[in-house]
């Protein structure tokens, strides 16, 4: 099973089985299009997802009046601004500010240290490696959430309560499992011809990875900076367990501390999540094609 | 079988391979070591810590005496422990149930190729982009009687007080966690139904099967190895909740949303009952390990036991 599964992916590219032309496929696609239960499925998820959206974008735009006057679902008859502008006026751009810092300062780390992790795990061997990469495997089964209390008296104790930094470590820490199994899947399928060619060169193991593993595996980097960026722009946790001044709020606990402040202010409310969401949604569109084609092959290798 | 697929190439490459393979092991190690460090320290320790800490007395502040067994007991014996624990695995399964037929369906369907399919495929991943928070927050101003969806709709039926009832809210806090994961699990189907050979398909329909026959025969047992991937996230996923319930409903009302994760930090963060927490965040580790392992056993030989060997 597995052996038919790899030898038929492993040669081509991701994708091109679906392209690739033949006889039959025009058939196929006709009969698919018949294909109405599933037809009706996809829109009516699709009203699913995109009705809340609609409501939080449109809610945000009206005044209170207009919050309280209209129905919730009409498009406001005189559009503003105002809430928007409130918010921003509310430190917005410092919790961006920090949501920018502690993703960078988190991914970077992850994706370089596992990286060259992924590397020896595949290309080295010993009981050693093989030790670290079983540790790594059973980390995947660890709930972060379960070892925030260690973690939250380890901080303190570090003296790195209330700062950046303690939001940076565990997430570095907790993103280090997923991050190897899939680097290190994409090393794996590396020809080793390849790793033989750049030996015989002179090049040492230092070399190949940089010049050779890296630019190799750079899907799967991107796919894995992604994933580990969206999960510590989202984390909301570790930020209300471990940091305490208004100034080093991240975005998610910006947004928990807003819906308190505005709690009668539902629009403005809205508009701070969609601000919060507005950045990585301008991402989402410019890179949508890489972001998914590597969540895909990232999850279904 | 899987050990054959991924030695072959290396017994191929050369004969004097394996000596070298040995001294480069050795050689490699140390780039393994910041990794290793991180995740030792900020990880493994922690998860050793949690341990000590259920036997310890601690306020979040003070200093931490010992206490035995006792946090043990009196959390063992508390009624709230198995509320919480009956939810957990409630949402959990139900979740599940829910889920992983929506996602295996909408990735086939968006597996296919038309223009429509794509655009519609665009819209589906929004979910992704969104924070717990955004997602618990938007939902809790849609919700509204008077002033949110069930008005807008003309939907009377809607208008209930989700967050009241706890009945209702258990059913909402499961149709959010729906609203914002299925999208993800969408992909990973996708991409599973993606990479199915075409040949299959091809043979099945020169064989005449219809649509629904190759989806039983050949899409459904080609993505068993999706299938526990996406439901190991989904199933281990499911013990870390916590945002999305914390913000939406608090755990309430009552105590009919407070699943294992809320528990432990209700008990840790506001109660200030570090230890009976920890024994929770014990459990919850349990619990996790547990089913990790269960799902990996139930896939055979599975994949990740196949690179282990592999190495």
């Amino acid at each position: 099973m597995s052996t038919v599964l790899k030898s038929s992916t492993a040669g081509a590219p991701s994708g091109s089985p679906t392209n690739a032309p033949s006889p039959r496929r025009g058939l196929g696609s006709r009969l698919r299009r018949l294909n109405i239960p599933g037809g009706l499925g996809g829109w009516i998820w699709l009203a699913i997802i995109i009705l809340p959206v609609y409501y939080v974008v449109i809610t945000s735009l009206k005044t209170q009046a207009g919050y309280f006057g209209q129905n919730p679902l009409a498009v406001p008859t005189s559009p503003t601004l105002e809430n928007y502008q409130l918010v921003l006026e509310k430190d917005f751009a410092t919790y961006f500010m920090n949501s920018v810092i502690v993703t960078l300062g988190s991914v970077i780390p992850t994706v370089l240290i596992s990286f060259m992790a992924s590397f020896a795990i595949v290309r080295g061997s010993g009981r050693f490696l093989k030790l670290v990469n079983g540790m790594f495997l059973m980390g995947l089964a660890i709930p972060l959430q379960a070892t925030i209390i260690p973690i939250y008296l380890m901080i303190i104790r570090l003296n790195l309560y209330d700062s950046l930094l303690a939001l940076m470590l565990p997430s570095i820490a907790f993103a280090i499992p997923l991050t190897v199994l899939i680097l290190s899947n994409f090393i794996r399928d590396v020809p080793n011809e390849l790793f033989e060619s750049m030996r015989l060169d002179g090049c040492s193991e230092w070399q190949t990875m940089w010049r050779l593993a890296l630019p190799l595996t750079r899907p799967a980097i991107v796919t894995v900076a992604i994933y580990n960026g969206l999960h510590v722009w989202n984390g909301f946790l570790l930020p209300l367990v471990l940091t305490q001044s208004p100034s080093l709020r991240v975005l998610p606990l910006g947004l928990w501390s807003f819906q308190g402040e505005f709690s009668v202010n539902i629009p403005a409310v809205l508009a701070s999540v969609v601000l919060s969401t507005l950045p990585i949604l301008v991402l989402y569109v410019i890179g949508r094609r890489q972001l998914l084609a590597g969540l895909t092959a990232g999850f279904s290798k | 079988m899987s050990n054959a697929v991924s030695t072959a190439p290396r017994a191929a490459a050369g004969v004097n391979d394996s000596k070298q393979t040995e001294k480069r092991g050795a050689a490699l190690a140390w780039l393994t070591v910041p990794a290793l460090f991180f995740f030792v320290v900020f990880a493994v320790i922690p998860l050793a810590g949690v341990l000590i800490l259920s036997f310890t007395s601690w306020d979040g502040i003070g200093a931490i005496g010992v206490a035995g067994m006792s946090n043990w007991f009196s959390v063992l014996v508390d009624p709230g422990l198995y509320n919480a624990l009956g939810l957990t695995f409630l949402i959990m399964i139900v979740s599940w149930l829910v889920q992983t037929p929506i996602s295996l369906l909408l990735g086939v369907f968006t597996a296919g190729s038309q223009r429509y399919r794509a655009a519609l495929a665009v819209l589906y991943f929004l979910p992704l982009l969104l924070s717990s928070a955004a997602v618990a927050i938007a939902f809790k101003a849609l919700l509204d009687p008077n002033f949110g969806l069930a008005t807008g709709l003309g939907l009377p039926f809607l208008a209930q007080d989700w967050l009241g009832v706890p009945q209702l809210a258990v059913g909402l806090v499961i149709f959010v966690i729906a609203w914002q994961f299925v999208p993800f699990h969408t992909l990973i189907y996708q991409g599973g139904v993606r990479q199915i050979p075409k040949s299959l398909y091809e043979a099945a329909q020169i064989d005449g099967a219809g649509t629904v026959k190759q989806f039983f025969h050949i899409t459904l047992p080609q993505l068993k190895y999706t299938i526990i991937t996406s439901s190991t996230l989904m199933v281990v996923g499911s013990l870390t909740y916590f945002d999305l319930i914390f913000i939406l409903t608090g755990g309430g009302p009552g105590n009919s949303t407070r699943i294992l994760a809320l528990d432990m930090y209700l008990r840790g963060f506001r109660a200030n009952l570090m230890g009976p927490a920890s024994v929770i965040a014990v459990i919850l580790v349990i619990i996790g390990l547990a089913l990790a392992l269960f799902l990996q056993r139930l896939g055979g030989k599975d994949k990740q036991g196949s690179q282990l060997e592999g190495l």
